[in-house]
């Protein structure tokens, strides 16, 4: 077991009233696996996310239960500790590809800078291994986009940025949230595409983060469903999707345009 | 969730008990600023000289009030000149654009090229000292950041829907700059007269200091911070009142200004 | 890229000669003749006019200011009518000390408000946060001549750390003269590091806010290096632009402070030559300070289109 999370709860108090953004999750991702969260905005999976990599002020929230990494606890971690884990065993790709790059740094700094921070290769030896990283996101001419900063390329090559730059330190967990909801379908296609790859020439476990069920069908092997902060159905991604339980799946799935309904609603002419 | 505004509270108190204390200074000084006391030389603040007294023995706290008077009259004036015209030209500019525009705007540079007091002094070095010049001259030289200010906000505005609907009604142009575009303006043109009053109060501080300011007969706070600079030893009160004044008049009205930004967010 | 330095280069020019045009012109329109104050009002009619041939005075005013701009390239700033000497003769040794001062006082607010800036927005809401906050709004309301008087009253007569009004030459030891100049220079500094601590601290914090220091976070950064390796140089575009328009009132303000410290700089030609009506000097000086503020302006300009690579080439 890769990662393994036990009844995981987070309260927010900021508000007059405690908001539980996550309430007794717990669910499992092995080595390799493709795992798939699912749920409309504000049902709690992107907190999940952001719990898993630390990210989330722990001064402004409360968090119980236990996110297991490799069978140790990230939560009762140090901070310290923590950065170790933090773009090295695990990364994570966001839904921005537009604004999640720093607008002035060059493109080949960013995607080897988890390089810089968690080891002591020398420069060329961090080049190197950033444009193998690109080469695997499948991004055109690594080298001369090495030296180009964010503006100069499209949103798509953006978020291949991103990916090669979690990809770069080579993690046993890669968290993508939601990293095609802003992007062309076409492109979108393109993307899941290349996180297939990865995950079977790297054996990079994904927990991939979607309100589309159809996108993480073609994905994932296992699909979590969640609503209200709460997991509502899990299982193996073909069962979820062909033989859904729960009424809220079933809306999830009734909401997607599939291609027949949407041959149906356009009116012949 | 409403967020006490300290800067605006703090600063609304501090510039209205400065702007009382300056007030009163136009009916009622205890003493003639400008009559001579020789037995007072360098007197200590006390009871009968609240301030005390300057090298010539005279009350230092009339001549504050009376120096604090000119100088505020004359940063309200200069404001004044300064924002009607800055706010004539940057409208006008802002809102139709083009090479006039272009061309005003690097006019405007040029000017701003120069460090504002230096060419006030300039100005008075041409046109000759006195009040009324010090207000034409820093008046002028204020025109070009107002009327930027006010361009800025125009360009913002002129594309707006609510533009575009009321010319489409055919209401006339100079009825869009004025009704309707300018009373969205408000909050931004405030904070900036706060900080063109600042710098009026602090050129014009400056300039007396450097003794190219208002007339030798008129009191003025920088006058009176150059002339105690030569006592500052043996009379600190000469040069320290003042300087109180001058600096807390500029912070009771910079906070008023920060209060209006923090507002705006 | 090459088009984008001509563009910048020509409009500097432009800009330049709209500013030499302004003071040339500015100074022709003042009543009165030179020639009735180098000659006297007892002249005659023949050598008022030999005089205004001989300075050029009878040309048409366009042709006399590119004569003057010739003149002024080539160093040829004119002759003192107070002093009947050159004026860049006049100039020459006054440069230097206005010139350290507002040099030093530039660097003291970088060195001032980039630590400051960073500390208070750091440790955003807490102590240090707070202290620095009230300071920075009272010494944004010292002028710099009144802070300058405070820094003569405390260091010079009190603790006697300098002789206040004794300015040391350059000529008689770098040390002391650096040393002499560090009190008027902080004069100038400090209200205006004030405002850059309070610029920079506002903008480090909208960048926190932003999406890539959640990705710099998720890399491993802690909080200090993101705020060094991420945060500093996307804060420092609008600083450097504040910076900039600084540039100018600080020459403005060392050339008041001068007065402050006895400084035997250009502050003091320029305050002497005004009550003197000592034109040609005024102008000189003038056109000088204009051409070093657009100078700057360009420099700066330039630094933050290197620091910003979203405006290369625009």
């Amino acid at each position: 077991m890769l990662l393994d999370i036990q009844n995981l709860s987070v309260v927010f108090h900021d508000q007059d009233a405690p908001f539980s953004a996550v309430k007794d999750v717990s669910l499992q991702v092995d080595k390799g696996e493709i795992v798939g969260i699912v749920g409309e905005s504000g049902s709690g999976k992107s907190m999940i996310a952001h719990t898993i990599m630390g990210l989330i002020q722990r001064s402004a929230c409360k968090i119980s239960g236990k996110v297991l990494f490799d069978g140790t606890d990230l939560l009762t971690m140090d901070r310290e500790t923590l950065r170790t884990y933090q773009g090295d065993e695990l990364s994570i790709v966001f839904q921005e590809p537009m604004t999640s790059l720093n607008p002035t740094m060059k493109i080949g700094k960013q995607v080897e800078e988890s390089l810089r921070i968690h080891t002591d290769l020398s420069r060329e030896a961090r080049r190197a291994r950033a444009l193998e990283a690109m080469e695997l996101a499948e991004l055109d001419d690594p080298a001369s986009l090495y030296d180009k900063y964010p503006h100069e390329l499209s949103g798509g090559m953006r978020q291949r940025v991103m990916i090669a730059s979690a990809l770069v330190q080579r993690p046993q967990l890669l968290i993508a949230d939601e990293p095609t909801t802003a992007l062309d379908v076409t492109i979108q296609a393109e993307i899941l595409k290349t996180l297939k790859e990865i995950n079977r020439k790297e054996g990079t476990a994904i927990l991939f983060i979607s309100h589309d069920l159809g996108v993480v069908r073609h994905l994932c092997q296992r699909v979590v469903v969640m609503q209200k902060g709460q997991i509502v159905e899990q299982g193996p991604a073909d069962q979820v999707f062909f033989d859904p339980r729960e009424d809220y799946t079933k809306r999830l799935i009734a909401a997607r345009p599939t291609r027949r309904k949407l041959k149906g609603s356009v009116p012949h002419v | 969730m409403k967020k006490r505004n300290w800067y605006l509270t703090f600063g609304s108190v501090l510039t209205a008990c400065m702007l009382v204390f300056i007030a009163l200074g136009f009916f009622w000084t205890p003493y003639d600023p400008g009559a001579l006391s020789a037995r007072d030389k360098l007197a200590e603040p006390s009871l009968q000289h609240l301030f005390g007294c300057d090298q010539l023995g005279r009350d230092v706290f009339s001549r504050t009030l009376n120096g604090a008077g000119n100088t505020l009259i004359i940063a309200l004036a200069v404001l004044a000149v300064g924002f009607v015209f800055g706010l004539l030209i940057g409208a006008l500019c802002g809102y139709y654009g083009g090479a006039v525009d272009a061309t005003v705007m690097r006019v405007c540079d040029a000017i701003t090229a120069f460090p504002s007091i230096l060419l006030a002094m300039v100005v008075i070095a041409i046109i000759g000292p006195g009040t009324y010049n010090i207000i034409a001259a820093l008046g002028i030289l204020f025109i070009p950041s107002f009327a930027r200010l006010v361009r800025g906000e125009f360009i913002k505005y002129r594309s707006r829907d609510f533009v575009h609907s009321a010319r489409l009604a055919g209401v006339p142009a100079m009825r869009i700059i004025f009704v309707h575009i300018l009373p969205n303006t408000w909050p931004v043109l405030l904070s900036g007269l706060t900080i063109g009053f600042n710098n009026a109060v602090l050129s014009e501080a400056s300039m007396s200091f450097l003794g190219i300011g208002v007339g030798p007969a008129d009191a003025s706070l920088g006058r009176m911070l150059s002339e105690g600079q030569s006592s500052l030893f043996s009379a600190p009160w000469c040069t320290l009142f003042p300087a109180l004044v001058v600096i807390l008049l500029v912070l009771g009205v910079g906070m008023v200004g920060e209060g209006i930004r923090e507002r705006i967010r | 890229m090459l088009k984008t330095i001509c563009k910048r280069l020509g409009l500097l020019v432009l800009t330049l000669l709209l500013v030499t045009a302004l003071a040339f012109f500015a100074f022709s329109i003042i009543p009165g003749d030179p020639t009735d104050t180098i000659l006297g009002l007892e002249a005659t009619e023949q050598q008022v006019a030999a005089l205004r041939a001989e300075l050029g005075l009878d040309l048409p005013l366009p042709v006399r200011y590119f004569r003057w701009l010739g003149d002024f390239l080539r160093g040829d700033l004119g002759v003192s009518y107070n002093f009947d000497i050159p004026v860049t003769d006049l100039l020459a040794g006054r440069i230097a000390p206005t010139f350290t001062l507002t040099l030093m006082a530039a660097v003291l607010i970088v060195l001032f408000s980039i630590p400051l800036g960073l500390l208070a927005a750091r440790y955003e809401g807490g102590w240090i946060d707070r202290i620095l906050t009230v300071i920075n709004q009272i010494a944004m309301s010292v002028p710099n001549f009144v802070m300058g008087i405070s820094l003569v009253f405390l260091f010079g007569l009190v603790l006697h750390w300098f002789q206040p009004g004794g300015y040391v030459s350059p000529e008689s030891g770098l040390g002391s003269y650096l040393w002499f100049m560090l009190f008027p220079s902080l004069a100038v500094a400090l209200p205006k590091s004030a405002m850059t601590i309070k610029m920079l601290r506002g903008s480090v914090l909208t960048e926190l806010t932003a999406d890539y220091i959640r990705t710099a976070y998720s890399k491993g950064n802690s909080r200090a290096s993101a705020l060094w390796r991420h945060v500093l140089r996307n804060a420092m575009i609008p600083v450097v632009t504040f910076l900039a328009t600084t540039i100018a009132e600080l020459v403005a303000g060392s050339i008041v402070v001068e007065q402050v410290f006895a400084i035997p700089g250009l502050g003091q030609m320029l305050i002497s030559s005004i009550s003197n009506r000592d034109y040609p000097v005024v102008q000189a000086i003038i056109v000088l300070v204009a051409f070093v503020v657009v100078l700057c302006n360009f420099l700066a300009d330039a630094l933050y289109r290197v620091m910003d690579p979203r405006l290369k080439g625009r």
